[in-house]
């Protein structure tokens, strides 16, 4: 639809610009603020122009905050996240599109139903499985009575244990099961024409042939914007990592270990704070996001608005 | 090459039956085309082949083997779809090659054989273009040699021309023809089409309800049409019809308005029986009004070049002829009207049954 309506276009382009000072603002004054040091930065007229303090306060926070272990973990959970969420939503939208089996509907509304149950919500239970990963087939067995029938039959007490606490598969499998990807990949299977589906059945591919030459070849800008959103889904995590995470030095993640830099009660005990530190750490672990998202773009936007056939 | 033996085929979803008791035997090398409206089972029956579709009750034979519980990879069948299917990822080249791929062909036999059968039917030059570049007309031509390259038994259209401009319609029938005689597959060709059956088919299968109609080739279905139904689907302008009542003592059909249509010879109905008399618009003539044997209202007539078509009423029934005059009377105009009994088509008016017995009597066959 193309309308020619200048006040309008006026209107919409005021919004916009709105919109991006909203944004770009704090931004600004966060790296503003990283440039400055302690001094200037508690000063009371805020700065609104960069000093000459980033690198010295970069290399400070970087110290401070063992960054470099951190960063590694981070970037292994993030990418596993990626992998993870995207061969597991890509399987099963393929299951539940292309396949007819009993229960189809059921399945992908119990998957679909997790969408309104966010991580933030089902925490508790998650942490508790998180701690016993076998914890469910425990309960599972204990009510049925399958304990009971081991122990008083073979003598055997039953008790499954998993721990997933302080380590990668515990940071990582949470955030792989939700069903975001899922769905976007239902919704781009089912635009697939039948007919394409019953050419590769007529050339005679199997349907993991079909999964790997056909469906993935043409969900490559979807992979794309399914990756972006997730590598910055996974990046960003703060609770989850806070929460199943107890040894810092190896399984700490950059996010949580940022939140130590910002300034409250107990690190400052009252002096001065710190917050040039805290923002030049905000810089540093903004980067790799942005320039996913950057990277991405292109592939991002195609992915998303679908208009590649 | 095969025969495919269809018998007894029914197919249902649920409880819509989409296809009942089907029978049909299609001879090694013919070139069959399934004719009908939409809905009538026909593409279903060409998905029952490939095995696209399960079978409900009956069984279908390629070459001597049933194949109701084979994959469509183990029939020998390729396809052509409506819409190409082609995978739009891949290039000209790699479509074509596909199959032959997933079938673990070599690559310097298949490049081979990718080029071979490209250059068959034109597209030498798009080898490595994507399907998004390429015009509808290559687009049709790269599925067909995707159906070519795998040399199957049976090839399978699935209205493959339907969603070409007119003029490149009939240029790919043609080109689907002169393939079938050079390599003489089985073919099956459904459409709606009846200018694409007429002209492709050795043997036409006209299907209506899930059921056949009649089977035969073109000539035989144009002029000796089985039923109604047949008889209104096949030819343009569509044949008329004047219902009547058959008069054992005149040896006439009596139509509703009151006027007699003597027949030449004799139909076999009985005496007050309701019939169909069934005319196309190429055999019958105009005279002077009260002058034929029958007289018509004008309502439209539409200029076609070589020739008009006069759409008109004989009561409140609409029929319509073709005429090489160039007369144009006024609209409401009462014309006089002669029908070519040699022509006629007797038709039972309950069970829409073409009246055998009658047909020699009314009818001279042409020599073939």
């Amino acid at each position: 639809m193309i309308e020619r309506t200048p006040i309008l276009n006026l209107a919409t382009h005021l919004i916009l610009a709105v919109g991006l000072v909203l944004i770009l603002v704090p931004i600004w004054l966060a790296f503003v603020a990283a440039t400055h040091d302690l001094q200037a930065v508690n000063s009371a007229p805020v700065e609104f122009w960069p000093g000459d303090q980033l690198w010295p306060n970069l290399k400070e926070a970087w110290a401070l905050s063992d960054f470099g272990q951190k960063f590694v973990n981070s970037f292994i959970v993030a990418i596993g996240v990626v992998v993870g969420k995207i061969t597991l939503a890509c399987l099963t939208a393929f299951a539940l599109v292309f396949f007819q089996f009993r229960g189809r509907m059921v399945i992908f509304w119990a998957i679909f139903i997790t969408l309104m149950l966010p991580l933030e919500v089902r925490i508790v239970p998650t942490y508790a499985v998180a701690a016993n990963a076998l914890s469910p087939f425990q309960t599972i067995m204990d009510w049925t009575g399958i304990s009971w029938l081991l122990n008083s039959l073979a003598g055997i007490e039953v008790s499954l244990e998993w721990n997933l606490l302080n380590s990668y598969t515990g940071l990582i499998l949470p955030l792989v099961a939700t069903a975001t990807g899922t769905f976007l990949y239902r919704q781009f299977f089912l635009t697939i024409p039948d007919e394409l589906v019953e050419a590769a059945r007529m050339d005679g591919a199997g349907p993991l042939r079909f999964l790997w030459d056909i469906l993935i070849p043409l969900s490559k800008t979807n992979i794309a914007a399914l990756a972006t959103i997730m590598f910055v889904y996974a990046w960003n995590q703060y609770l989850w990592p806070l929460l199943v995470v107890t040894d810092r030095a190896n399984y700490g993640v950059v996010v949580v270990q940022l939140s130590d830099l910002v300034p409250d009660q107990l690190t400052t005990g009252g002096g001065t704070p710190t917050w040039h530190l805290a923002m030049a750490a905000t810089m540093v672990v903004m980067l790799p996001p942005i320039l996913i998202v950057i990277f991405m773009q292109r592939w991002f936007v195609r992915g998303l608005i679908n208009t590649d056939k | 090459m095969a025969e495919i033996a269809i018998r007894n085929v029914t197919k249902t979803y649920g409880k819509t039956t989409i296809m009942q008791g089907v029978n049909l035997t299609i001879h090694n090398g013919e070139f069959v085309v399934i004719l009908g409206p939409s809905g009538c089972g026909k593409s279903t029956l060409l998905r029952l082949i490939a095995g696209l579709e399960e079978i409900t009750a009956g069984e279908i034979a390629i070459a001597g083997q049933v194949v109701n519980d084979l994959e469509p990879r183990e029939r020998g069948c390729a396809m052509v779809f409506q819409n190409y299917a082609l995978y739009p990822h891949m290039t000209v080249a790699e479509n074509v090659g596909y199959a032959l791929k997933v079938a673990g062909v070599p690559k310097a036999e298949r490049m081979a054989r990718v080029a071979e059968t490209a250059k068959s039917v034109g597209l030498a030059d798009f080898l490595d273009r994507k399907p998004g570049q390429l015009s509808g007309g290559q687009r049709q031509r790269v599925a067909m040699a995707r159906a070519i390259i795998r040399e199957p038994k049976v090839f399978l259209f699935d209205e493959p021309l339907s969603n070409l401009d007119a003029k490149l319609r009939v240029q790919m029938r043609h080109e689907i023809r002169r393939i079938h005689n050079q390599i003489k597959a089985t073919s099956v060709f459904v459409t709606h089409d009846q200018h694409e059956g007429m002209t492709l088919a050795d043997r036409l299968v006209v299907m209506n309800k899930g059921t056949i109609e009649q089977v035969g080739t073109p000539a035989e279905i144009y002029d000796r049409p089985a039923s109604l139904y047949v008889a209104g689907f096949i030819g343009s302008p569509a044949m008329n019809f004047l219902p009547g009542q058959y008069s054992a003592a005149r040896r006439a059909v009596v139509l509703e308005g009151g006027a007699v249509i003597g027949l030449p010879g004799d139909p076999g109905a009985s005496d007050g029986q309701f019939v169909q008399l069934g005319i196309r618009p190429e055999h019958v003539a105009l005279r002077a009004p009260g002058h034929g044997m029958i007289d018509a209202r004008l309502e439209i007539v539409e200029d076609l070049g070589a020739s008009r078509l006069w759409n008109l009423r004989i009561e409140d029934i609409p029929f319509s002829l073709i005429t090489e005059a160039r007369a144009h009377p006024p609209v409401g105009a009462t014309t006089g009207l002669v029908l070519d009994l040699r022509h006629a088509h007797l038709f039972d008016g309950a069970t829409g049954k073409r009246m055998e017995t009658t047909l020699g009597a009314l009818r001279a066959v042409p020599a073939q």
